[in-house]
This record gives structure tokens, C-alpha cells and sequence, in this order.
């Protein structure tokens, strides 16, 4: 029963990872149309800030107040984006989407070594802020506080974000631009700042996602190319350009990741994939896709 | 490439019969590549290195018959050339098998296999999904490659030794360095020059105009009478196939197969080659393959950072020079010529 609990709780907690990455991924497909082969990269900077932020701080400032460091890194990731977006992809969009990849391929091979330039090779870590909550009995397990708590952000951050894109003007005009871009330009839509901000936005929520890992698992290198094709996976489940879709696709991938490790550990990574493949078969515009997001 | 990109970023077409004419530049650099051996001073790691990018050149053209010629961006290409590298790994370590041509008939046709497999799934689709599905499906041989430990040796990889060539023919007696940089180098360049002649003649034949008319304007495509999904079904196999080809050369060379071939980023590598050289002519991914397997062999030399090297030289290439070295190079010569 237990290790049932416990299971359940690791795939939320990996689910609720996943579905920042994943959202920030699908989000800015759906509005830019791009698939942003960097993001696991920018996810992974996030991580790197934190655990950084955090080596820097963990002597002066008690453990719970470290939590506040999450957003600051966070805000790094989503400044790394508002350099990226005009510098790099605006130049882009009135080309083949073909070269969209491969300049946000150029970026990734460009973030790797960035980290590896800024933050030397070796990992870094931040277990000082996991360490200092004690765990707590859920239906009878021990479970760390801490990843409760980021359980508690993945669901926060989904529905602040449904909040935003559904109750806010911010919002109609984001779902304007990504349903018809000419039309909301011709509607006097300043589509050039909804693009930069759903860009900011999408790299925002991938370095919380960063950050607010660090504490569990550290900041590795390469971490970033393994997340980016996870996110996929849930995004191509769920269906590219939905946030619904991201979220169902997270928590499949947090539910069946966690039981292919537990039952069946050497197809884990296989059985993903397959997933997503059915799906991209038998439902291409995935779970939650309109078919408009699929002939994009 | 989709609509509109192909017209309005077309490379100057060359001024025909300039001196020597393509027939003397082809035999002038196969007589270059015949004699490397015999020049004392190009060192035989120059031509291990040139073996390397001569394979990488065959994964490249193979790539772009998918990239330049049928307008679809494979993002799951080191599926076909880890299939066939993994086969020879198996033949080696199960059957026991040294004998070159067998690596290559199993590369060819287990990467054909997979091409079957992959394609008739990914071709239903273009553009961002095709290229997403590719993918997903290349990760799904990786996952395999990597947990079934106890078949393929997990990280650890398979270690092939020097095969026996021409049938058992040659083989055997050489230190591995000689057999590699002069028995092995004439091998891969007659399998390399084989390929290349037949990936040439693909794409100038009706079959290659029709996968271009594709290419360019589909709904056009079908209304002529071309069966757009069979033709690109029919190109994805090719472009695997010969990509296998490229695996099974490569595996007896490099001495270890591991999952990284199979890897996403190892897909990412053809694509940059091809995008580099330029994918709008059939020499380009070629020139592309082997200036970046130099490139790369010496930046992983010299600077610890060449990943990013790589990164700046995509994000300028896309930037600034959408036609690769080739395009660039077209474009350099119209000017020096109107000068």
C-alpha cells in the first residue's frame, strides 16, 4: 500500500515537472508555431541558476527562505528568452519552419556548452533546501516535504495559467494570435509583442521547472536534451499547441514512466516513445489538438 | 523545402562549359582520392579521418534525397544508420561473422526494414509532424538500444573488429592501423563512390523530378498524376536504405557501436552536415559532410567548446547564408565573374 502511495506521489511529482516544461513547449508552439528545440536547454539553465543561486546563499539565509529563489531563477531563464526571441527567431518568420529547427538546434548545441563554459562539467547540487523539511506521512508513507511542495507548484502553475490564458485580455489576445495571425495583426493585435511575451512566458515556466528540480536530482549536463524529448512526448500526446493536452500528456507520461520503471525497467524509455508514436497515428493532432493546430 | 522558400533563395545557376566541365572535376578528385595513399606526406590518420567523412557524406546525400528533394525534415535519421551499424555489431557478436559484405547486405536490408516500418507510418504526414514523428520513433530503437543491455551491451556498446573484405579475400595480416588507413580507405571509397553514383542517378531520373514537383507544390504534384504518398513512401526507404549502408561502413571503421548512434542528436548531426554544405544542390550535404567531419575533429582537438562552435556556425548559417557552403560559394563565384 505504501509503495503504492509513493509511486503515485513520484509520478505527480514528475508529472508536475513535466507539465511546466511540456506547457512552456506547447505554448509557444501554438502561438509562434515553433518548435523550440532549445527549451530542454533553457529548462536546464534554470536548474544551473538555482543550484548556483542557491551554493551562493544556503550559509546566509535560512533553508525556507531559499524558496524565494525559485522565481529569481525562474526570471533569469525567462531574461535569456527576451534576448533570444528578437536576436534570434524574429529574423525566421517568414521562412520555411525548417530552418526555425535547425536555428533553435544551433541554439541548443550553443546553450550546452554555455553551461558547461559557466558552470564547469561536474554537477551541481542543492540538496540544503531539500534537507531542511522533514518528511511527512501521507496515507501512511514517508515522502519528502519538499516534493510535495513542488507537486504543489505544477498545480499551482496549471491553473494560473488557464486562469491567464482563459480570464485575462492578456489571454484573448494570445488565443487570437495563435488562431489566426494575419487576422489579429489586421484586428490592430500587436503581434510582434504577443510573440516576445508567449516566448518570455514559455521560458519562464521552463526554469521554474529547472529550479524547482535542482534540490531533488541536481543540475547535470545534458540534462536538458533528455527533458526536451520527454516534454515532447507529452506534448504529442496531449496534442501540440494545447495546454490541456500538455497537462493530460504529463501526467501519462508521470503515471507510465514511474510503472514502466517499477514493473517492466527495460523498456521504460521505449515504451514512451511507442506512446507517443500511437498517438501521432492514430490521432495526430494528439489527445487535445484541433485539427487547425495540425496543418499549421 | 516548402512553397515559396525554393524560388526565392534559388542559387545562380553556373555558366555552362566553363573550363573543365563537371566530368573533369569528378575524375580529377578521383584520381586525387585513388593516389592519397601513395603521397607520403597526407598520414594515413588523414585518411582514417577522410574515410569518416567519405561515410558520413553517403548519410548525408541519402538524408537529403528526404531534405533537399522531397521537402521532408527528418528529425529520426539515426534510426536507419544505428540499425545497420547495431546489425553488424550483431553479426559479429553472435553469428561470428567477419566478412564485409555480409555486414553491408544486413545493413542495407535491416535498415530497409526499418525504413518500411518508420515510413509507412511517418509519410502520412509533412512539415513539423513528420519530422516529430521521425523522432519519437528513432528514440523508441535508442530506449531499446540502451536498456536491453544484456543483447546490445547497453552504454557499453559492442566492439567489432577489422573485417575480412571482398569475401574473405583480404583480411587479416595488416596491423588495424594500415588495414584502416589503406585497404579499409579503398573499400569505403569504392562503396562511397557506388553510392553516390546511384543516389546521382535517383534524383535525375522522372522518379527524382516527380519527388522535386512534390517537393515544390504537391497539390500540383498529385493533379499531374504523381502518386505523392507511394513516391515519398518510396524516398524515405531509399534514403534509409542508403543511410544503412553508411551505418555498416561505419561500425568495422569506428571499432564500437554504442546507443549514441542512435541517439536524436546524432540525427541532428546529418541534418547540420546537409544544411551546411546546402541542401538545394546534390553536391552540397557531400562537401557539408566531410568539412564537418574535419571541422569537428579538429575543434573536439583544439577547443574545448566546440559544441558551441557548431552552435554558432547553425545560427549563422541560418542567419545569413540559407544555402549552405555550396549557395555561398555559387554566389561568390556569379560575382567574381561579373567583376
Amino acid at each position: 500500500m505504501s509503495i503504492l502511495v509513493i509511486q503515485l506521489l513520484n509520478a505527480l511529482l514528475y508529472a508536475a515537472i513535466l507539465f511546466l516544461i511540456a506547457g512552456g513547449l506547447s505554448l509557444i508552439y501554438g502561438v509562434m508555431r515553433i518548435v523550440n528545440l532549445a527549451h530542454g536547454s533553457l529548462y536546464a539553465v534554470g536548474a544551473y541558476v538555482m543550484a548556483w543561486l542557491v551554493g551562493g546563499l544556503a550559509a546566509r539565509l535560512p533553508a525556507p527562505a531559499l524558496l524565494a529563489v525559485l522565481p529569481l531563477a525562474a526570471a533569469a531563464v525567462a531574461a535569456v528568452g527576451a534576448l533570444i526571441e528578437p536576436a534570434f527567431l524574429r529574423p525566421l518568420y517568414r521562412r520555411a519552419e525548417e530552418y526555425q529547427l535547425l536555428m533553435t538546434f544551433g541554439l541548443l548545441l550553443l546553450l550546452e556548452d554555455l553551461m558547461r563554459f559557466v558552470w564547469g562539467p561536474t554537477p551541481l547540487s542543492a540538496t540544503a533546501l531539500w534537507a531542511s523539511f522533514r518528511p511527512v506521512t501521507v496515507l501512511g508513507a514517508p515522502y519528502p516535504t519538499y516534493n510535495l511542495l513542488v507537486i504543489l507548484v505544477g498545480l499551482v502553475a496549471a491553473a494560473l495559467l488557464w486562469a491567464f490564458v482563459y480570464r485575462t485580455r492578456f489571454g484573448v489576445l494570445l488565443r487570437a494570435t495563435s488562431q489566426d495571425m494575419r487576422m489579429a495583426a489586421a484586428l490592430g493585435i500587436d503581434v510582434r509583442r504577443i510573440y516576445l511575451q508567449a516566448f518570455v512566458l514559455g521560458c519562464f515556466m521552463a526554469g521554474l521547472a529547472g529550479a524547482v528540480i535542482v534540490p531533488i536530482q541536481g543540475a547535470v549536463l545534458g540534462m536538458g536534451v533528455e527533458a526536451l524529448i520527454l516534454a515532447f512526448v507529452a506534448v504529442v500526446i496531449g496534442g501540440l499547441g494545447s495546454l490541456e493536452g500538455a497537462l493530460v500528456g504529463a501526467v501519462i507520461v508521470g503515471l507510465v514512466r514511474t510503472a514502466a520503471i517499477q514493473y517492466v525497467p527495460e523498456l521504460e524509455l521505449a515504451i514512451l516513445y511507442l506512446i507517443a508514436a500511437v498517438v501521432l497515428i492514430t490521432r495526430p493532432s494528439g489527445l487535445f489538438g484541433t485539427r487547425e493546430a495540425r496543418r499549421a | 523545402m516548402n512553397r515559396g522558400a525554393a524560388s526565392t533563395e534559388a542559387i545562380p545557376r553556373p555558366a555552362p562549359a566553363r573550363t573543365l566541365g563537371r566530368a573533369g572535376y569528378v575524375a580529377a578528385l578521383a584520381a586525387l582520392l585513388i593516389a592519397l595513399p601513395f603521397i607520403p606526406q597526407v598520414p594515413p590518420f588523414q585518411r582514417i579521418l577522410l574515410s569518416y567523412g567519405l561515410i558520413a557524406g553517403i548519410t548525408a546525400l541519402a538524408f537529403n534525397l528526404l531534405l533537399g528533394y522531397t521537402g521532408l525534415l527528418s528529425f529520426g535519421h539515426s534510426a536507419f544508420f544505428g540499425t545497420a551499424a547495431y546489425t553488424t555489431a550483431f553479426l559479429v557478436r553472435y553469428l561470428h561473422l567477419t566478412s564485409m559484405e555480409a555486414y553491408l547486405a544486413a545493413g542495407f536490408l535491416s535498415s530497409l526494414v526499418v525504413a518500411v516500418v518508420f515510413g509507412v507510418v511517418c509519410v502520412r504526414y509533412t512539415r513539423i509532424f513528420f519530422s516529430i514523428l521521425a523522432l519519437a520513433l528513432s528514440q523508441v530503437l535508442w530506449g531499446l538500444a540502451i536498456k536491453l543491455f544484456w543483447i546490445t551491451g547497453g552504454t557499453d556498446g559492442i566492439r567489432v573488429p577489422s573485417p575480412t573484405l571482398l569475401f574473405g579475400l583480404i583480411g587479416g595480416g595488416d596491423d588495424k592501423l594500415t588495414f584502416l588507413a589503406t585497404t579499409y580507405y579503398y573499400y569505403v571509397l569504392a562503396i562511397f563512390a557506388l553510392c553516390v553514383g546511384a543516389l546521382w542517378l535517383v534524383v535525375h531520373s522522372p522518379f527524382g523530378k516527380a519527388l522535386q514537383a512534390i517537393r515544390d507544390n504537391e497539390v500540383r504534384a498529385e493533379f499531374v498524376g504523381v502518386p505523392v504518398r507511394t513516391y515519398r513512401l518510396v524516398a524515405f526507404v531509399l534514403s534509409g536504405a542508403f543511410t544503412g549502408i553508411a551505418g555498416a561502413l561505419w561500425a568495422p571503421l569506428n571499432g564500437h557501436v554504442t546507443p549514441d548512434v542512435l541517439y536524436w542528436p546524432f540525427s541532428g548531426r546529418i541534418v547540420f552536415m546537409t544544411v551546411l554544405g546546402g541542401f538545394k544542390s546534390f553536391v552540397g550535404p557531400l562537401i557539408g559532410a566531410v568539412v564537418f567531419n574535419h571541422l569537428e575533429a579538429y575543434a573536439v582537438g583544439y577547443a574545448t567548446y566546440w559544441q558551441a562552435v557548431l552552435g554558432v556556425v547553425l545560427v549563422l548559417l541560418v542567419l545569413l547564408m540559407p544555402t549552405g557552403l555550396v549557395g555561398a560559394g555559387a554566389r561568390l563565384a556569379a560575382r567574381l565573374r561579373r567583376s
